[in-house]
């Protein structure tokens, strides 16, 4: 067609000049790994289930919360949350209370009656879980839901292990432990308990099983070598709160010591206030930097009128008083004798100095290798011993319930694999956690942290209560909130909104947003105003 | 206007859109249906402040008049970009004139549709910084004076862009711009020239005038709304950061609008028959350094020779419109929305 003078354009819309060859740069959607998933010892999906959560939609957040962990009421009573250390909110406020909101999630569905998804298929495999602490009832949920038939052998007379036999009730109501539990059991899962295994191999054999997981835990108190008269009343920690627990309310006398600095030895004091002691101190060698025990339950035990009495040993028990040696720290942070003494009133001595793993039932294993009192396990979490699979604080980790639950599923994983002849695959680390950085926290609202309710301290060590309260509904919708959806699209309409070239489409609330390249400049506006770091501007190759 | 606190969402109000609000408080421009006045396949540079702010505020004026819109462009960056003859990216009644006429060739569609009993079809007549503060001036003075019956919104990029960047009426002090270098002792554009268009409308006395930027969207788009709910002269102007002329980042723009407000730079504020009625108090102030560093055309104020004397001029402007507008973070700094 002949165009008049100066005229090379056609009479048309301007959509029929594709911008998009202008760009060097794409942007492209990314689900980058929130820093709370990457740091959950239990491998919860902590961003999909607050998700949910932020719409109020509290079922499908527990939903996806109990994939990786069958106990969220137990969880957020007991979990030291490693997530809210690394929450990315922290630097613009506070961290988000994910503790707290997944009790609230645990909590709705005791209330609400929620039950557990339903196992798949018969397999036809039986897997025989020895101990039915943390570790081992979580992977016995994940087995099963997998299809295996699965029978958990307990020594003890209950389930539950160092949840039942070592957190005190004012941190974990007994009521939340059992609640939690049974729910499990009803899937299916065979549990025998007062059942000690002393021969795996022919216990194994005989029960037509064919992988075991054990969890046996460690539970033999260490012992220290303390001289002591004939009336010093020496106790061992997990006895105390084993005891306690149960309802035994032993007299201490007023002045009850704790040697140690770790958790257990944390419990011991508070528990020891509830007992009726005027006066709780904890002995321990080091200095608080290098105490074992976690921070919050120093702080609560400090609030409640626990003393510490930093870099001393006990070296001798009297009546009613106690040598203590002063302590100083070498070059390379151990702690050395001075040779200088001092004198402690006290009624008794609680013993925490930590805990070993029992090896009666691993002697008769061929192959099982143990280092520094804990079992080997490869990758796959497998011991020397084929189909063997152990975990919980009977292997090398940290020891904490939540540790247990994340061993539980991942050698779930891996015994689900071994029993279908899969070869395990290393899992694909690498996967750097998205930083504060990459977020454009201009658009969060301000919110400050909501506090849990807490018994004043006054008030806590008169009786074995909980402690720490829960949140309320419209308090729970809030901390959910203030989630900044790290690296996950969470659907604010920002890309959409801010493109100049109306080059990013909204396909539908579900499926959220794509680029359309025929028109993107690729100025990159998407990604700087994306609030969580879910666009990245990637080279153009071609 | 009428504002509300909304319960807390997420990203409240501040983001464009937010599955988790209703969606009569989410932002036109988070409508999948929104009209897209300015299509796709324009030919403005990358990161373009102008054809965010002129799309942001059409189609909100569209929704509003439920689609009965008539918009005249004067000469400039907008109208070039837009329409290479006889190809157009609007999606909405256009009209081009001349450079200085936009807002005669406004009064006269206006008048139109009154004598022809159409005036239920509104009109709005939009232009740049020059189109506007300088060439089209005396035109748009008289449509104030008048109180014709439309919507002048001048899309603010501080200088002629298109052109190769020289210097307004509405460039800064202190910004370096092709017709003022950055050379001698006073380099960059000189302290005490320009014009403040906002309040020379305010004068007028005209029934509306407010300020906007491209990234309080919320803002912006309540006051083409509270602007299209009258009637007589109105006048919106909006800052809208250019990488070309400024030297920054593409990515940047929005970021940019919001710290030239942050800082106090660009108040934005809303004034009707000549008095302030509303003003958006700045959230988390920043010292105006914060917005200067990342623009090139104030690279002489900092590097090898810094100008702190200059920056505090600057900062002298910034703390006068924080006084003068009572910018200040209000204590209880609540979330606000339409």
């Amino acid at each position: 067609m002949k165009k008049p003078f100066a005229i090379t354009l056609d009479v048309r819309s301007s959509l029929a000049n594709h911008t998009g060859a202008w760009r060097s740069e794409r942007p492209v959607y990314v689900d980058g790994l929130p820093p709370c998933n990457h740091a959950c010892p239990a491998g919860e999906q902590v961003q999909a289930w607050l998700y949910a959560a932020e719409e109020g939609d509290y079922e499908t957040a527990w939903r996806r919360l109990v994939n990786d962990n069958p106990f969220p009421a137990i969880m957020g009573r007991v979990c030291y949350h490693p997530c809210q250390t690394v929450c990315n909110r922290a630097e613009l406020d506070s961290a988000v209370g994910i503790n707290s909101v997944e009790r609230f999630l645990g909590d709705e569905a005791i209330r609400q009656g929620w039950q557990l998804p339903d196992p798949a298929p018969p397999t036809g495999k039986r897997v025989l879980i020895v101990g039915a602490g943390p570790a081992g009832l979580s992977t016995a949920y994940q087995l099963r839901l997998l299809g295996h038939d699965i029978e958990i052998h307990e020594a003890g007379g209950q389930a539950g292990g160092m949840m039942r036999f070592g957190i005190p009730t004012f941190r974990l109501p007994r009521d939340v432990l059992d609640s939690e539990i049974d729910r499990l059991l009803t899937l299916g899962i065979t549990l025998k308990l007062n059942t000690r295994i002393t021969d795996l191999a022919t216990t194994m054999r005989e029960g037509g099983f064919d992988a075991a997981f054990l969890a046996i835990g460690a539970q033999l108190s260490h012992r220290a070598y303390i001289p002591a008269g004939q009336a010093a009343r020496i106790l061992d920690a997990l006895n105390v709160l084993a005891g306690a627990a149960e309802g035994e309310r032993p007299q201490l006398g007023r002045t009850v010591i704790v040697y140690g600095g770790g958790n257990t030895a944390m419990d011991a004091a508070r528990t020891a206030k509830r007992l009726g002691a005027q006066d709780a101190i904890v002995v321990y060698r080091r200095t608080q930097a290098q105490m074992p025990a976690n921070e919050i339950e120093l702080r609560e035990a400090l609030d409640e009128g626990v003393e510490v009495k930093w870099l001393r040993t006990i070296t001798q028990v009297g009546d009613g008083v106690l040598t203590l040696e002063k302590m100083r720290l070498d070059e390379d942070g151990r702690p050395q004798p001075t040779g200088e003494f001092e004198e402690l009133a006290g009624d008794s001595v609680i013993l925490a100095l930590g805990q070993d793993v029992e090896r009666t039932i691993l002697e008769t294993l061929p192959g099982v290798r143990i280092v520094d009192g804990v079992v080997q396990v490869d990758a796959s979490m497998m011991t020397g011993c084929p189909g063997v699979f152990a975990g919980g604080d009977m292997v090398p980790s940290t020891r904490s319930v939540t540790v247990g639950i994340g061993h539980g599923k991942a050698a779930a994983v891996n015994i689900d694999r071994w029993l279908r002849g899969v070869p395990s695959t290393p899992a694909v680390g690498g996967q750097v956690p998205v930083a504060f950085g990459s977020l454009n926290p201009w658009y969060y609202s301000d919110a400050p942290h909501a506090v849990r309710p807490r018994l004043d301290a006054g008030r806590r060590v008169a009786d074995f209560s909980e402690v720490v309260g829960g949140l309320d509904v419209d308090t729970a919708l809030y901390e959910a909130r203030r989630c900044m959806s790290c690296g996950n699209c969470f659907g604010c309409d920002n890309c959409f909104g801010v493109c100049p070239d109306n080059a990013v489409l909204k396909v539908d609330e579900a499926h959220g947003y794509a680029f359309n390249y025929d028109y993107c400049k690729g100025c990159g506006l998407c990604a700087a105003e994306c609030p969580c770091g879910a666009i990245i501007m990637q080279p153009e190759t071609s | 206007m009428t504002r509300q606190t909304v319960k807390f969402y997420q990203v409240g109000s501040r983001a464009v859109g937010n599955r988790l609000l209703p969606a009569d408080l989410r932002t036109e421009q988070s409508n999948p249906d929104r009209r897209n006045a300015l299509n796709s396949g324009h030919r403005a540079c990358q990161g373009c402040g102008e054809a965010l702010a002129a799309r942001y505020v059409l189609d909100t004026a569209i929704r509003v008049t439920k689609g009965k819109l008539v918009a005249v462009n004067a000469t400039g960056c907008l109208e070039v970009f837009s329409t290479p003859y006889p190809e157009s990216s609007w999606q909405v009644p256009w009209l081009h004139s001349l450079f200085a006429n936009a807002a005669s060739v406004a009064t006269g569609v206006a008048a139109a549709l009154k004598v022809t009993g159409q005036d239920d079809i509104r009109v709005l007549a939009q232009g740049g910084d020059g189109g506007t503060v300088d060439i089209g001036f005396a035109c748009l003075s008289g449509m104030f004076e008048r109180n014709d019956d439309i919507l002048y919104v001048c899309y603010d990029n501080e200088a002629y862009m298109n052109t190769g960047v020289q210097r307004s009426g509405a460039t800064p002090p202190a910004a370096r711009t092709a017709t003022t270098e950055a050379v001698g002792p006073a380099p960059g554009n000189p302290f005490g020239t320009g014009k403040d268009m906002a309040r020379i409308a305010m004068a007028h006395e005209i029934p509306y005038v407010a300020t906007a930027s491209i990234a309080e969207l919320h803002d912006l788009e309540s006051k083409v709304e509270r602007a299209m709910s009258l009637r007589g002269a109105r006048y919106l102007h909006v800052l809208v950061p250019c990488p070309l002329g400024w030297g920054s980042t593409p990515a940047d723009t929005v970021r940019l609008a919001r710290l030239a407000q942050r800082c106090g730079l660009f108040p934005l504020f809303e004034a009707e028959h000549g008095e302030v009625t509303n003003v958006l108090p700045m959230r988390d102030p920043v010292p105006v350094e914060d917005y200067l560093k990342p623009q090139k055309r104030y690279a002489h104020l900092f590097g090898d020779h810094p100008q702190p004397g200059v920056i505090a001029a600057l900062q002298a402007l910034a703390d006068r419109n924080i006084s003068r507008y009572g910018l200040l973070p209000s204590p209880a700094g609540g979330e606000v929305t339409r």
